[in-house]
């Protein structure tokens, strides 16, 4: 996602001044949804948009498409389940993420 | 030169009078002896209007230090001081300063660490945050309790340092006795010393995190980066030492002399016992012994080169601690000289001493006595350590 | 969306200050708290914060999930840090050389808060200064692995009071925090969970709104540290207010004021049995712990003015 070099690869010249990091919010080129085991699927019959499952996400990775289906964003997505718990028309389904 | 009339006044309250030249932003203030008239007439300064600074007086020394941390992230100009227990009870933040690189500025009235209990000068808590990463610079007298806090926060912001700076200043000897001093005035402090600038301060215009953490893939880096840096700041020491000799026409520097010339026998000393030892070395001068003295003002970064040389043409070099190591070789800052000349192919026979501990004073006397046996156990290469002025 | 008075979860701004790619655990109740009150925070403050499991997850050097300046030093010196920053912004902003006012904002978990981090948190309030300090409280020391705070609850287990043949876990019941904020006479203390978001948001707003220091008091369901199903965070933090383990309340300038009364509280059986942390706890502990929790509850009600 980011140019930047690999941790290995960081020298003592590379770190900036008292190790302040001046870029922020870069964590997000970690790939978080490689930590899933079960992904949410959203049933677009039963979705009634009304954006719970974006505000309980713990990682913020829910958004609305053009349409304004709900969708989790698979890069960040860890497969907690809270939004299929949480979805008050049960809209949505974990099942098993694929190999 | 001096623009002022000469004054009189103690070295905390000099200290205080720097601090208010300087115009600092934020003053973290919590009482330890014998720091207090330190914190207690910068209240004053701030309440009287003399000073506009925000005066934080926090519940420990641990938030003054952790206080200052906020403050000078902020981009504030930002002072503390405290004392042995207060030093020891901050010692963690002490890190943090220096790795997080703020300039803060801390005054310290050297103090014994308990037990037993002591509020009298010693080194000892001086001894204790030697690997904290901080500028560390030693006053002899009142005037160096001034003129030294002033040239603490002109090296300190300087964008080619941004490390924290203390100046010690010892407990009682110097923190309460009135000394003959000449203040500068605050325009010429002024041009001495501009404004701070933070590089990337916190301001969410351009968020900044700072303090994150290391995974042990990059915490040596970092590390060696924050060593080198450290260690590099010795040119702009000098030079902004160089710059108050200009305004004042008093030159500091890293290593200063007192008759070394001819000396084969050199005192080396910190803080304010070298005022003592320049008698005892009169006094053996004029019995026709030649005998000099040394004294460290700049502690940290520990300056090697200056060392080396002024010790170089000596047959013998006696160091006095005010400060115990317990089971250690003997005297720290007597292990950190003999390890600077350890690689010197020339180099003198160096003998310890320790004394003066928990405000016991030395007398020129028992400086004379430290130089008749340090010639003697130099020779031998005595590893005990020699009490002086300790009775049994 | 300015006020969250307007319960429409779409309405609220998508804006997150509290990004992605953070290292929290699946299902963490803790982040998605932290990631509401940073959207309610908004983009100016300074965040001064503890050690700890949201430190740690949103800081992993060269990284960071912070979009808004953000400073971590030590453990039990948030508020002290937080005092300086404070101090800072107020003298530069009356010397003329800076015209910025961003909130203060200090965090920390229960242990930074509870415990080692307590006397610098009264200090800052006993001063008086301008900033919100919100603790982010799941019950244990859980970044360094489970380990017993003060405010861990009566009964439950973790690593240094665990279970056993002669221990029924933690044997002192919850430090009450909320009320050690309300001795100090500050104007705002309120107490929150992510389970009802728009509660949390409103709150962590009227916390920057209050001149002066603010504590705002969230209850972070732990997955990891509760041993409970990732996917039943926000429902162990209903289940806390429904059964009046956690009662959702304010105290505005000494008065209290319940943000919900229950006609009849849930027992609290159903809030102790998906948790794992509870599950050695014999039938008259249970009893125990209810009695308690009616018995504190019913402290609290009396608090409230009519």
């Amino acid at each position: 996602m980011s140019a930047r070099k690999k941790d290995s690869e960081i020298t003592w010249r590379d770190i900036e001044l008292g190790a302040v990091i001046r870029t922020p919010g870069n964590a997000a080129e970690y790939k978080t949804g490689d930590w899933r085991s079960e992904k949410p699927t959203w049933n677009k019959d039963r979705c009634i948009k009304c954006g719970i499952c974006a505000l309980f996400c713990p990682e913020g990775c829910i958004h609305h498409d053009k349409e304004g289906y709900f969708e989790a964003d698979f890069y960040y997505c860890k497969g907690c389940g809270i939004c299929a718990r949480e979805c008050w028309t049960q809209a949505i389904t974990m099942g098993p993420e694929e190999q | 030169m001096n623009k002022t009339a000469m004054t009189g006044m103690e070295g905390s309250l000099a200290m205080a009078e720097a601090v208010r030249l300087a115009n600092v932003d934020v003053v973290a203030a919590y009482p330890i002896t014998p720091q207090t008239h330190i914190v207690e007439r910068l209240a004053e300064m701030v309440a009287n209007g003399e000073l506009t600074a925000a005066y934080i007086p926090v519940e420990s020394e641990h938030s003054a230090m952790s206080a200052c941390l906020g403050s000078s992230a902020t981009g504030a100009r930002t002072f503390t001081a405290t004392a042995g227990q207060g030093l020891e009870l901050m010692h963690e933040v002490l890190y943090v300063a220096s790795g997080l690189r703020l300039p803060i500025v801390m005054g310290v009235a050297n103090r014994a660490l308990s037990c037993p209990l002591s509020v009298w000068g010693d080194h000892s808590d001086v001894m204790a945050v030697r690997d904290t990463g901080w500028i560390q610079i030693f006053a002899e007298n009142g005037q160096q309790a001034f003129d030294l806090t002033l040239c603490a926060f002109r090296i300190a912001e300087d964008p080619k340092v941004l490390f924290p700076v203390m100046i010690h200043i010892d407990g009682f000897h110097l923190s309460h006795v009135v000394e003959p001093l000449y203040l500068l005035n605050q325009e010429q402090v002024r041009g001495f010393l501009p404004p701070f600038v933070h590089p990337f301060p916190l301001d969410p215009d351009n968020p900044v995190t700072m303090g994150a953490f290391t995974v042990p893939i990059l915490y040596s880096e970092a590390r060696k980066s924050m060593e080198t840096a450290l260690r590099s700041t010795r040119p702009l020491i000098n030079y902004v030492f160089d710059e108050f000799a200009k305004l004042s026409g008093r030159q500091y520097k890293p290593v200063e002399h007192y008759r070394t010339e001819d000396a084969d026998t050199l005192l080396l000393t910190m803080g304010s016992f070298s005022e003592i030892a320049m008698e005892a070395v009169d006094h053996l001068r004029d019995r026709g012994d030649k005998v000099g003295l040394i004294r460290l003002r700049l502690w940290r970064p520990f300056p090697f080169d200056e060392l080396r040389r002024a010790s170089e043409n000596c047959q013998t070099l006696v160091v006095l601690d005010r400060c115990v190591s317990p089971a250690g070789p003997p005297g720290p800052v007597c292990s950190e000289v003999k390890a600077a000349l350890y690689a010197q192919k020339k180099r003198p026979n160096v003998a310890g001493f320790v004394g003066g501990l928990g405000g016991r004073d030395l007398t020129p006397g028992e400086f004379v006595q430290m130089v008749e046996r340090g010639k003697v156990i130099a020779a031998q290469g005595g590893e005990e350590i020699e009490f002086i002025g300790v009775r049994g | 969306m300015e006020n969250f008075a307007v319960f429409v979860p779409r309405l609220v701004p998508q804006k997150d200050y509290f990004a992605p790619g953070h290292r929290a655990c699946i299902g963490c109740g803790e982040a998605l708290a932290l990631r509401l009150v940073a959207k309610a925070l908004g983009r100016d403050v300074i965040i001064s914060n503890a050690t700890g499991c949201m430190e740690i997850v949103s800081s992993p050097y060269p990284t960071t999930s912070w979009r808004v300046p953000w400073i971590h030093t030590l453990f039990e010196n948030a508020s002290a840090v937080a005092s300086g920053i404070e101090a800072a912004v107020k003298i530069m902003n009356e010397k003329g050389t800076s015209k910025k006012t961003p909130k203060v904002v200090a965090m920390g978990g229960d242990g930074a808060t509870f415990d080692i981090g307590l006397q610098s948190l009264s200090g800052a309030w006993e001063r008086g200064h301008d900033f919100v300090y919100v603790c982010f409280d799941n019950e244990a020391y859980m970044n360094t692995g489970i380990q017993r705070s003060s405010g861990t609850p009566f009964g439950a287990a973790t690593t240094t009071s665990p279970a056993g043949k002669v221990s029924i876990g933690q044997s002192t019941w919850k430090k009450n925090m909320p009320a050690i904020a309300v001795a100090h006479d500050i104007p705002y203390v309120a107490t929150a969970c992510p389970s009802y978001p728009f509660d949390l948001m409103e709150k962590v707003n009227k916390a920057v709104a209050t001149k002066g220091p603010s504590y705002v008091h969230v209850l972070s369901p732990c997955p990891t540290g509760w041993r409970h199903a990732g996917d039943l965070s926000v429902k162990m933090g209903r289940l806390a207010v429904e059964t009046g383990v956690f009662p959702l309340f304010e105290v505005v300038n000494g008065k209290y004021k319940l943000t919900m009364d229950f006609p009849q509280l849930r027992p609290v059986k159903d809030y102790l049995t998906p948790q794992g942390r509870f599950r050695h706890l014999p039938k008259d502990e249970v009893e125990r712990i209810q009695k308690g929790v009616i018995r504190e509850y019913e402290k609290l009600k009396k608090k409230v003015e009519p």
